[in-house]
Parts: C-alpha cells; structure tokens; sequence
C-alpha cells in the first residue's frame, strides 16, 4: 500500500507492507534516534509525536500516519539540544540510550505545562524507563530546565 | 480502513483472523498471526460527546482524551484521570482505545473498574445497547463495540488502587461514586473483573457514620469474592479491599 505523510517537515511517499511498524519505517528513512527498548509498549524509547502528540512508534502501525505530521528528534534539533544540556549538566545522561524518547517526552509536556510541578513531571514521564540514572538526576535537570523555561516566558 | 460499521462487521464475520484493530497495544504483544486488520479510524468514532441525558464516548477515543476531557471532568469529577494515570505512559494513552480497553474484558482492568461505578452502557453493532455488566457477563459472540454511554447526572467519585511500582498492573482497584445519595462501590483486579458490591453499598446513607462505614466494609469482603495470582493471595485482596473502598469512602465524603 502507498502512504504519504510528513516527516520533520519533509514529505514521504512510500510503498509499505499493511504491517510495518512506525518505528521500523522513520527509522528505515534514516531517523535513527528513535529506538526500540522492549517488546511489551513499556519503554517509552520509543516516542515520536504525531500530529503532536507523543505515542510510542513501536505500537502505531505505518499505514495509520497517512496524511498525518510525525515528529522525531531529528526535527527539534534545538529544542532538544536545549534539553540535552540540562540532563548532561546533572550528569543524568549516562548510556544515553534513553533519552531520545526521554528528550521527545519532555518536550512534549512542554506543550501543555507551562510551569509543571514534580507530581506532574513524574506522572507525565513516568512511561519513559531509564536503566541508568535512577531517575534522580533526570529529575533535578528537569525541573531546572523547567524553571528557566518559566522565567524566560 | 472501512468506511462504514457495516463493512467492518462483514469484514469480521468473513475470517476467524481477522480482527478489529484498537490502539494495537494488546493485539501486538501477542503471537497470533491475523489476516486482515480492520481500522475503524475513519468513522468518527474517536470523539466525546453529549446529549440531553448522557455522554457517549466513541470506541477509537483513547484514554488520554478521558483523562483530560473537561465534560468527563464537570460530571464525573477526576474518576477517570484518576483511574487511568497509572497506565503506562502518556505516549501509551495516546494510543489505547476505549474500545480495546472494554472488548477485552481484562481482569485487571482498570477502565473497566472505573465505568462500572457509574451507569454506564455499551452500543454493540450486533446486539444493540446493553448495559456494562450485561457485556461483561454475555457469551464471547464476535461483535464490535460502537461506543460507551454513561447517563449525565453528577457524581462524586473516587479511585483508589494499590499498584506495586507506578505503573503496574493494579493489584486491586476500587472505585467508589455517590449520586443522588445513592452509593456505589465496584472493585476490580480481584483478580477477576470488576463488580459492585451491591449490598455493601445499600448499607451507606448518603452522609454514613463510623459505624455504618465499618458495617458496610464488613459487607463488602464478605459479599465479593477474591483470588489469587502472582500479584497477590486472596487473603491479601481481601484485607485491601477493606482499606481501598474505606478510603474511597471517605474522599467523597470529606
Ligand atoms: C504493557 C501493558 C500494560 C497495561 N497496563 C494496564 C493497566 O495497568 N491498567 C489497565 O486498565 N489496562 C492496562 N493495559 C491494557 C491497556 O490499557 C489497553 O486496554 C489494551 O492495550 C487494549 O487497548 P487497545 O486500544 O490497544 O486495543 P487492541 O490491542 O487494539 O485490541 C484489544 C482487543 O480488543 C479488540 N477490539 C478493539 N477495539 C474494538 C472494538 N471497537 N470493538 C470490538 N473489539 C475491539 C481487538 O480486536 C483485540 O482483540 C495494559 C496493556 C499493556 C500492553
Ligand atoms: S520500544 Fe518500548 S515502548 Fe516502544
Ligand atoms: S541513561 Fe542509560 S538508560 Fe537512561
């Protein structure tokens, strides 16, 4: 089947199999940041956004994005960058294989707190595992991160 | 992608391996080969909306909409934003279904828990409106479930669950709501499905002292009945339903 959608801004037209998984498709277009983790939609390495939305691309099947807008890492280079900084700073990036999907996670929340509180943070990203860091010190960049997003708005 | 419910249900009857496609996430964990996957994506049926007397929620709708949805919220207060915030992840609501998360009637289920504490029913394609615990109980026909319909009146609710990390599955769930002072009071996770227990919430006034509290949560264990699973013993579901349906209890009451 032919699906066409939108890709960090780029236009797509491909030829698919009915079952291939959004995953292997942005990743087979070159889109390596988003990585698989596990096998049950547990991980949240995973998170790409659709139409703006976070889901997890191992879960979502290709044929489900036609005429849809999907977002990968590779799309908010400064954004995440910025991100990035504060989770380096607290030494909280340690094999970095998770923050991809971290990184798209707290980005997106971004979107719909402007000032989240740790309950929030923690419940929001809660489906983003990490084997590293335990988690304290993502924690710590994160609210930093959100407290000058705060004040720089 | 079908275009209409009539199309999806002969596309189901005609193959035993094909299936209705929900938000994927159960189907996908499974080994099971399918034949033909049958989206229902393009019929509308992802939205929530209201009539005169009730709310009718589409089976594509995912749980994330529930949980942040302000009309859900103006009637039912935080029952399914409660409910549902242990489920994984945000990313993993944005793609679960209504539909997915009822049909498959799990156990631990925590959506089924918290509709079963309010007057819900479920529209089949086949057999028409039924009411939740009629679908729950009815023999396994294939059919497709259309939407879920809960009457519109407010209701306090409260959603209690011990879970043994965040995001497990609950090892049992109650929810508790208070309409018109009527009581009701389903707990789910047993490990089986959710059920109200009926009598223990006919011993509640709507402003219940202590003492009826205790009688009621007496009731309550001796009316429902638990199992055991690798989560957790009987015995334990049983001291803990004590303690979840107390507290909810006493959410809506404060
Ligand atoms: C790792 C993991 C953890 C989970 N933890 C929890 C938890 O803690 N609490 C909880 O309550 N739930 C939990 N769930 C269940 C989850 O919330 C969803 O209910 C489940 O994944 C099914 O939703 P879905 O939309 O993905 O359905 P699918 O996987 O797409 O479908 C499930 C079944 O329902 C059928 N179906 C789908 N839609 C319809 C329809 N409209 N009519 C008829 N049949 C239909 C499908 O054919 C399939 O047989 C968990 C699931 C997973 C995978
Ligand atoms: S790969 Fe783990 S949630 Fe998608
Ligand atoms: S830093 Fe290694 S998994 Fe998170």
């Amino acid at each position: 089947m032919q699906i066409t959608c939108r890709i960090n801004n780029r236009e797509f037209i491909r030829e698919i199999e009915p079952d291939l998984l959004l995953i292997d498709f942005v990743r087979s277009l070159g889109f390596k940041s988003v990585k698989r983790g596990c096998d049950t939609s547990n991980c949240g390495l995973c998170t790409v956004w659709v139409d703006e939305k976070p889901v997890l691309s191992c879960s979502v099947l290709a044929a489900r994005v036609n005429h849809r807008i999907v977002t990968t890492l590779e799309g908010l280079e400064e954004e995440a960058k910025a991100v990035g900084r504060f989770l380096a700073k607290e030494g909280a990036e340690q094999c970095g294989f998770c923050s991809p999907g971290l990184i798209m996670n707290i980005l997106a929340m971004k979107k719909e707190f402007k000032t989240p509180t740790t309950d929030d943070i923690k419940q929001y990203l809660a489906g983003n595992l990490c084997r590293c860091s335990g988690y304290e010190s993502q924690l710590r960049a994160i609210e930093k991160y959100f407290d000058l997003e705060g004040k720089n708005q | 992608m079908v275009q209409s419910l009539d199309e999806a249900y002969e596309l189901l009857a005609q193959d035993r391996n094909n299936v209705i496609l929900g938000g994927l996430l159960w189907i996908k964990m499974g080994r099971k080969q399918y034949q033909t996957g049958i989206d229902l994506s393009g019929l509308g049926l992802n939205a929530i909306s209201e009539t005169e007397d009730s709310i009718h929620i589409g089976c594509m709708t995912t749980l994330r909409q529930m949980e942040i949805s302000p009309l859900l919220l103006q009637w039912f207060g935080p029952l399914f934003s409660d409910a549902f915030k242990g489920i994984v992840g945000v990313q993993f609501r944005n793609l679960a279904t209504l539909g997915g998360s009822v049909y498959s009637r799990f156990g631990f289920s925590d959506v089924i828990t918290a509709l079963t504490a309010l007057d819900t029913q479920v529209r089949l394609y086949r057999a028409g409106v039924v009411t939740l615990s009629k679908f729950l109980n009815m023999d396994q026909k294939r059919d497709i479930l259309e939407k879920v319909i809960i009457k519109k009146q407010v209701t306090q609710t409260s959603f209690q669950t011990l879970r043994k990390s965040a995001t497990d599955f609950s090892i049992l769930s109650v929810a508790t709501s208070l309409c018109k002072g009527n009581w009701k009071i389903a707990a789910g996770a047993r490990p089986s499905m959710a059920i109200l227990a009926e009598n223990a919430a006919g011993l509640l006034s709507p402003e219940p002292d202590e003492k009826t509290i205790k009688a009621a949560l007496d009731r309550v264990v001796n009316e429902l009945s638990f199992g055991t699973d690798q989560r957790a013993g009987a015995g334990y579901r049983k001291l803990l339903a004590g303690v979840l349906v107390k507290r909810g209890i006493e959410a809506i009451c404060r």
